[in-house]
């Protein structure tokens, strides 16, 4: 397994005192936790104290991390021999853990013993714990909905008491119209219960890549519409890609620039409820070349026009 | 080896989940749980029913209380606090994601 320089994480010396260790911790946290926090790599970052604090703030686990020497983080290692012995009797193989398994296990093992002293580990019942997965979606794929495979990594006890790592698999279904952030629930898909005590949960966090085209808020979905002066003014019908397929849309002579239209019920839809809306936001496009007849018909709309468009500052500099 | 295809339940206002499904999502003492709800952290659907139930949505302020009382080491009070301004975060990110989706 690959060693962690857990206090080099929290920052403080090996000699640190405990309150030098919560009081590093504490300021760590502030700023990378992932539920307050907008740094990046926050996530992975506070994981990795959560980690290093949970170890160094028990006296118990602190000692056997000491025991495990010195090592430069990243470098594969092995507990020293009698290490098993003193800190982790029944630990199986360690190769197929990590760091942090090592001492979940210390950890569920002395909660385990902390029973009633003479129910045997293997013999409590124990539900599972729940899980959590990040799921990268395309956008079709949030749209429609799709299914998933999910294949991870689970600590499980061994029969000798120790802790390992297992295969686990979880196919899943979901629904059509969820969005960025969301999180979803498979129920009793989390890790097993004991002697009859329910499996833990899987919760999804969704995270849906951006779409070339379309920009999602809640149900509703936003796209760019550019047109020419010339079909603002005068209206006209357009071909615009939806996510269920291109329709016709019909421009009405007058439209804005930053007009909304809105397309009622296409946008995404939840289980049975009503649909969000699509908007195509208008953007007037100018062409940036003119030849002489185009500049000479500008010219003559000017002419013919009355239209001032900057008539309020006008009113506002005259006061 | 064949596995079988789960759904994926929504955490939305429609699901309804028991005050068993909070406590477990919360992974904190019952007493400590119901603190939450009389400090308006949780809310139940009918609060003056004899068992409570919750819209869906309440257990992922359940998950995330549980996080910050971990991580934090907070009270029930003080996680109280910090689960309004979470909530309040998310209101204004998702405001500010509608702004940039309108803006392009």
């Amino acid at each position: 397994m690959k060693y962690k320089d857990y206090y080099a994480i929290l920052g403080v010396s090996k000699d640190a005192s405990a309150d030098d260790i919560k009081t590093a911790y504490r300021r760590l946290a502030r700023k990378y936790h992932p539920d307050v926090s907008k740094e990046k790599d926050a996530e992975a970052k506070f994981k990795e104290m959560g980690e290093a604090y949970e170890t160094l703030k028990d006296p118990e686990k602190r000692a056997a991390y000491d025991q495990l020497g010195s090592h430069a983080p990243g470098q594969e290692f092995r507990p020293p021999p009698d290490w098993g012995q003193h800190y982790a009797q029944g630990q199986g193989g360690f190769d197929d853990i990590d760091l942090s398994d090592l001492f979940a296990g210390l950890a569920g093992r002395r909660g385990r013993a902390n029973g009633s002293g003479r129910t045997r580990p293997q013999d409590m019942a124990m539900p599972g714990s729940d899980y959590e997965a990040v799921v990268r979606l395309n956008f079709e794929q949030a749209f429609n909905g799709t299914e998933i495979d999910l294949e991870m990594s689970a600590l499980e006890w061994a029969p000798d008491g120790g802790m390992r790592r297992v295969p686990h698999r979880v196919k899943t279904r979901i629904p059509r119209g969820v969005t960025n952030g969301e999180k979803l629930r498979v129920p009793g898909k989390g890790g097993k219960g004991s002697n009859g005590a329910p499996d833990g949960d899987l919760y999804l966090d969704i995270e849906i890549s951006e779409h070339p085209l379309f920009r999602v808020s809640g149900q509703d979905i936003f796209v760019d519409l550019p047109l020419a002066p010339w079909e603002s003014a005068l209206g006209t019908t357009v071909q615009l890609p939806t996510p269920a397929g291109t329709v016709s849309l019909k421009v009405p002579a007058g439209t804005r620039a930053g007009q909304q239209l809105r397309l009622t019920g296409r946008g995404f839809t939840r289980g049975s409820g009503t649909p969000g809306n699509l908007f195509a936001i208008v953007r007037l496009e100018m062409p940036t070349v003119l030849d002489d007849r185009q500049r000479e018909l500008y010219r003559q709309l000017a002419e013919a026009s009355n239209f001032n468009p900057r008539a309020n500052l006008e009113e506002e500099a005259t006061r | 080896m064949n596995v079988p295809t789960d759904d994926a339940i929504r955490l939305d206002t429609v699901t309804e989940v028991t005050w068993t499904q909070i406590v477990s999502a919360a992974g904190l003492p019952e007493v400590e749980v119901r603190e939450l709800v009389r400090y308006g952290a949780l809310i139940p659907r009918d609060p003056a029913a004899p068992v409570w139930t919750f819209e869906a949505r309440w257990l992922v302020v359940a998950r995330t209380a549980s996080r910050l009382r971990h991580d934090f080491e907070l009270d029930t009070h003080g996680l109280s606090v910090v689960l309004s301004y979470v909530e309040r975060i998310e209101t204004l990110e998702a405001e500010l994601r509608r702004l940039r989706a309108q803006l392009g």
